[in-house]
């Protein structure tokens, strides 16, 4: 079990997660205007979206699509009966001074998340419901000092408000999940998980409580706008929590926001002060009823998930859980792979645990450093610095310096090689004259060597390597090297 | 139900209605009248009733995932009581 | 040629098709009368030049010979419609200024139908009242008067739709289109002496329409005859994608329905609404408009609606709660009313407070309450239920009869000022038509005959869900046999 080590005890953290994802769609979820992110203010709005007298709401049937493709993919109930009820509030961002939301009966039910943890184990999230909304629009408070601006842009986009059971323990789960549902959500092609742009927002409940005792009264920390945050904000208001208790307080129901720059939470409004939504049902719409055919086809239409593709990436290819993990986490990464490993998975495909490493270990930190994505260097392409690697026609360690290479200028493995001339060296007179110069340049150590220190082996080898800018056969050098030296 | 005065309050702002002292206090009175002679229908036995949710008794109707309305921000705008740079302005919401 | 202004709007087709006049000429009679009609404060926004543009327009259609259903009849629109760069104010201090940039659907089929626009009614604000008299505005005045030498005080032409009616019997209009709720076409149609028909819910778009009570709401026709009715209503009704309400169902010649024989037809007299103190006057019309339809050959059968008295009580819960969540866009930030405050809360609290009158805010109060944490079961999610009962009882009788006839409102029109400060008394106005209200059906009133003091009385049919053809058919055969044809003190045109 994680706990936190507080100076009376130890204490266990409680968490559950609300995510706002919205919905990749051409249209709004009500209306016919577009969704395009970062358009000029006041631009992407309709009559409805501004809550124009006498306008009216007509529900987008690919909403309802995405909405019931994510349920599918979180293994949830999809519920063929749902209603769409008004959420009452005034904020000068909700034009019509609600919201369309649903309330009591929302389109998904209970689901289930699995999450990979750092040790080794796995953990199942439960998902209590996804439901579906209207976003608002947005309020710009630093524009002017005495006023707030509006813009309806966002205002209308279809949202899937997914909400978890209080069933992660610390901050680092709380970071695995979000990954795993952003994972999910892209995979399905329902939410392009964009934290800095909104697209995915997350608002915590934290509570804490002795090992074994009951949940305690959780505060509800808002709008969280990155998985470091996110965690940054358990971190600090789990503290909070301990800190308050253990000198003898009591955590109130409160609503809080995580101030990112000061790396605190901070009292948003108390339980007293807290909305009276007055949910009544929309009278503008009726409730939505979904065909059990309809849902079915959506369902054999579901690309395979993280859970699925890991699974066969193990079988298959005889990857580790974690290599296996880390390929799957993007949709994108794994057909990358996939796309390098080539053959359709039979007899001509590359040796898939080289790809793999290759892919992990060599790729994506380049990738990082330069900089840059997948998207930058075809799988044909970076296939064929393995086929080079594999048949012994370049060094690993040119390899490397290949693939640099062709992160910059976009040329093939093969051109790159030829016009750096870092073709691996075969021929084994170039080598023996090398080796040869090498034991008579190294002559003391060579005598270190054969009187038993053995370990000078690897010296004299790196020195060949060297002389021979890395390009030689690794195993030839270390043939050659080995019976001039005596054979052992 | 008679209301009492802080409860006429309470629902005036949650309406967002500024109500006097002396307005709260002809509510009070008027809106108990209304809520007690609606309460009548505590009278009518609705076990095992449905509230009814759609008065014509059809389908909901679904729209197609295509962009068919882009009004001008000018549009938006015209009927504004205040705006500036594209946007409607309010007085400085207090987070 | 009589004056323009006393011809039915099928009178006025046959003579523009024939081309006695034109709809230029139709149309200038009636901004005439438009003008003349100012005492009774029945528009708030008159519109000639439009009328004028659109009759020369419907001039040109017609020598082109694409005449259509309406083409050249002027008419009054209620000002709850949103016709586009025309001031809409749902009869409201909070919509100050509020031009829509868009029109509604059904003024849209109107006007492509060949109507002429003469401006936009006067109304209860925001449809919320059965006198006209909540009306930012200021009270718009019934044409008629009482008789008799003794009480000769104003009259209220009933509400919300009040404007369209006085309109409509002051002859300044050879039609208006209203909205009802829980009877506002129909009341003010008895009130006004006046025909008022409330479609089935989800026969008219509600697109474009300032919403008051989404349930409920529904346009429809007022008329000086049934004929006249059934024209309109062709032209206003239809499927609109617009309006997830509305009903995906083709829309007849209703024209056509009015073939003058109800012989077999079972007419419901639902006991339930011979309320305690009803006036004897009425109830002897409500007895003759029996006779009438059994002389023509329908036979009328006793119906219980059980749940009757219930209605009202249940519409006074359930429109407020929409209501209350209706307006809350009037918040000073997009169109209309503004008064500044240094908070959002501080300028919604006042431009509300400034904006709204009296009886508007008393709805969206209780509405705000009865949808308030722990009183939603209690009042809106019982009150729904209820409706379901009222919804059933209307089904119960339609098993054994084709149509159900009652009294539209329970007393003729009263002096203006009366009743305004007993909110409850007002309510009673809409005791017999709030139940069709409830069930969704189409319900028509028809001027069948006077009071004692010479003010015009209603007779209300209500039909199944989608049977306007049926409710016209009877609506005509009684008007044709009560023979009304008293004419209001009060006649704008010339």
């Amino acid at each position: 079990m994680t706990t936190i080590q507080g100076k009376t005890g130890e204490w266990e953290v409680v968490i559950g997660l609300e995510i706002h994802a919205q919905v990749i769609s051409a249209a709004k979820l009500f209306s016919g205007a577009p969704t395009d992110f970062g358009a000029e203010a006041n631009t992407q709005v309709s009559f409805v979206d501004a809550a124009m007298p006498g306008m009216l709401p007509v529900i987008n049937e690919f909403c309802v699509e995405q909405a019931v493709r994510t349920g599918l993919g979180l293994k949830a109930e999809i519920n063929l009966y749902s209603v769409f009820d008004r959420k009452n509030y005034f904020y000068p961002d909700l034009p019509a001074g609600y919201q369309i939301s649903q309330y009591q009966q929302p389109i998904v039910g209970k689901g289930t998340v699995y999450l990979d943890l750092p040790n080794g184990e796995t953990r199942a999230v439960g998902i209590t419901r996804l439901h579906l909304e209207q976003d608002a629009g947005k309020s710009l408070h630093d524009q002017h000092p005495d006023l707030t601006y509006v813009d309806l842009n966002r205002c209308g986009i279809a949202l899937m408000e997914i909400v978890s059971e209080p069933d992660l323990r610390s901050a680092e789960e709380a970071g695995v999940y979000l990954r795993k549902l952003r994972s999910i959500l892209r995979y399905l092609g329902t939410c392009d998980g964009n934290m800095e742009q909104g697209s995915l927002r997350c608002d915590a409940n934290v509570s804490v409580r002795r090992p074994g005792e009951d949940y305690g009264t959780r505060s509800e920390i808002k709008n969280v706008n990155s998985i470091r945050f996110v965690q940054q904000a358990i971190e600090y208001e789990a503290r909070r929590q301990i800190e308050l208790r253990e000198e003898g307080g009591t955590v109130a129901q409160e609503t809080r926001l995580f101030d990112s720059r000061k790396g605190v939470t901070r009292l948003m409004r108390t339980k007293e002060e807290a909305h009276d939504y007055r949910y009544f049902p929309d009278p503008d719409l009726l409730p939505l009823i979904l065909d059990k055919e309809w849902v079915e086809k959506i369902k054999a239409g579901l690309p395979e998930l993280p859970d699925e593709k890991k699974a066969r990436f193990m079988a298959d290819y005889g990857l580790s859980a974690y290599d296996a993990g880390v390929l799957v986490a993007e949709r994108e990464t794994a057909d990358y792979y996939e796309a390098v490993v080539g053959g359709g998975g039979g007899e001509d495909r590359r040796d898939p645990k080289l790809v793999a490493n290759w892919v992990i270990n060599e790729l994506f930190g380049q990738l990082s450093k330069a900089g840059k994505s997948i998207n930058d260097i075809p799988p044909e392409r970076f296939a064929g610095l393995i086929d080079l690697v594999v048949e012994e026609k370049v060094s690993a360690r040119s390899a490397k310096e290949v693939l640099t290479v062709m992160l910059v200028t976009g040329k093939d493995a093969a051109r790159i090689v030829a016009e750096k001339g870092l073709e691996q060296v075969s021929d084994a007179g170039a080598i023996e004259a090398a080796v040869d110069r090498v034991l008579t340049d190294q002559a003391d150590e060579v005598a270190a060597y054969k009187a038993g220190k053995e370990k000078l082996f690897g010296f004299l080898m790196g020195q060949v390597m060297r002389a021979t800018q890395g390009k030689a056969s690794p195993k030839l050098v270390n043939e050659v090297l080995r019976k001039k030296l005596g054979g052992k | 139900m008679a209301l009492d005065k802080a409860t006429v309050a309470h629902i005036a702002i949650l309406a967002r209605i500024k109500a006097t002292d002396q307005e709260l206090d002809h509510l009070v009175g008027e809106l108990s009248k209304i809520l007690a002679w609606v309460e009548q229908l505590g009278e009518v036995d609705t076990e095992n009733v449905a509230p009814m949710t759609g008065v014509a008794g059809m389908k909901l109707p679904r729209r197609q995932d295509v962009v068919t309305e882009r009004e001008s921000v000018d549009t938006v705008l015209a009927n504004a009581p205040a705006s500036a740079r594209g946007f409607f302005s309010v007085p400085k919401v207090l987070e | 040629m009589g004056a323009l202004t006393e011809l039915t709007i099928a009178e006025a087709r046959d003579g523009l098709a024939k081309g006695t006049f034109s709809a230029r000429e139709l149309a200038e009679a009636h901004i005439r009368a438009v003008e003349a009609a100012r005492p009774l404060n029945a528009l708030i926004t008159e519109t000639p030049e439009r009328a004028r543009e659109m009759a020369e327009a419907s001039d040109a259609r017609r020598k082109r010979g694409d005449a259509g259903l309406m083409e050249g009849i002027p008419i009054a629109v209620k000002d709850l419609f949103c016709t586009a760069g025309v001031l809409a104010t749902a009869g409201s201090h909070i919509l100050d200024g509020f031009k829509p940039a868009y029109e509604s659907t059904v003024t849209a089929q109107l006007w492509q139908a060949g109507a002429v626009m003469l401006g936009k009614a006067n109304m209860d604000e925001f449809a919320m009242g059965s006198s006209n008299m909540t009306s930012y505005y200021g009270a718009a005045e019934n044409p008629w008067r009482r008789q008799g030498g003794g009480d000769n005080r104003p009259l209220v032409p009933g509400g919300s739709s009040g404007g369209s009616a006085a309109l409509v019997a002051a002859r300044a209009a050879l039609g208006a289109i209203g909205t009802d709720t829980g009877g506002s076409i129909r009341q003010p149609a008895s009130f006004c002496g006046v025909v008022g028909l409330k479609p089935t819910y989800g026969r008219c778009s509600r697109w474009g329409i300032v919403a008051f009570a989404s349930s409920l709401d529904q346009a429809g026709p007022m008329t000086r005859t049934v004929r006249d009715a059934a024209i309109m209503l062709r032209a206003m009704a239809g499927h609109d994608p617009g309006d997830s309400t509305s009903a995906p169902v083709d829309v007849p010649d209703y024209e056509a329905a009015l073939t003058g024989d109800v012989r077999g037809l079972k007419i419901g007299i639902p006991k339930e609404y011979r309320v305690d103190g009803m006036p004897a006057e009425i109830e002897e019309l409500w007895r003759r408009g029996m006779d009438w339809l059994e002389a023509a050959g329908a036979e009328a059968v006793e119906v219980s609606l059980p749940h009757t008295r219930y209605a009202l009580p249940t519409y006074y819960i359930i429109a407020p709660a929409e209501a209350s969540s209706n307006l809350a866009r009037y918040d000073g930030v997009r169109y209309g009313l503004r008064v500044e405050g240094k908070t959002p809360e501080e300028m919604y609290e006042t431009t509300r407070a400034e904006g709204f009158g009296a009886e508007v805010k008393r709805r969206v109060l209780i509405g705000t309450y009865v949808l308030s944490a722990g009183y939603y079961d209690a009042y809106y999610l019982k009150a729904q239920k209820v409706r379901s009962l009222i919804a059933q009882d209307f089904k119960d009788a339609f098993e054994s009869v084709d149509l159900v006839l009652t009294p539209t409102a329970p007393s003729a029109a009263f002096p203006v000022g009366e009743k305004m400060d007993d909110p409850i008394a007002m309510y009673l106005n809409d005791v017999f038509t709030v139940p069709a209200s409830l069930a969704g059906l189409p319900g028509i009133s028809v001027p069948a005959g006077l009071s004692a003091d010479g003010l015009p009385l209603g007779l209300q049919i209500i039909g199944r869900a989608f049977d306007e053809e049926t409710v016209l058919r009877v609506a005509d055969v009684l008007e044709k046999a009560a023979g009304f044809d008293a004419r209001p003190q009060f006649i704008a045109g010339v």
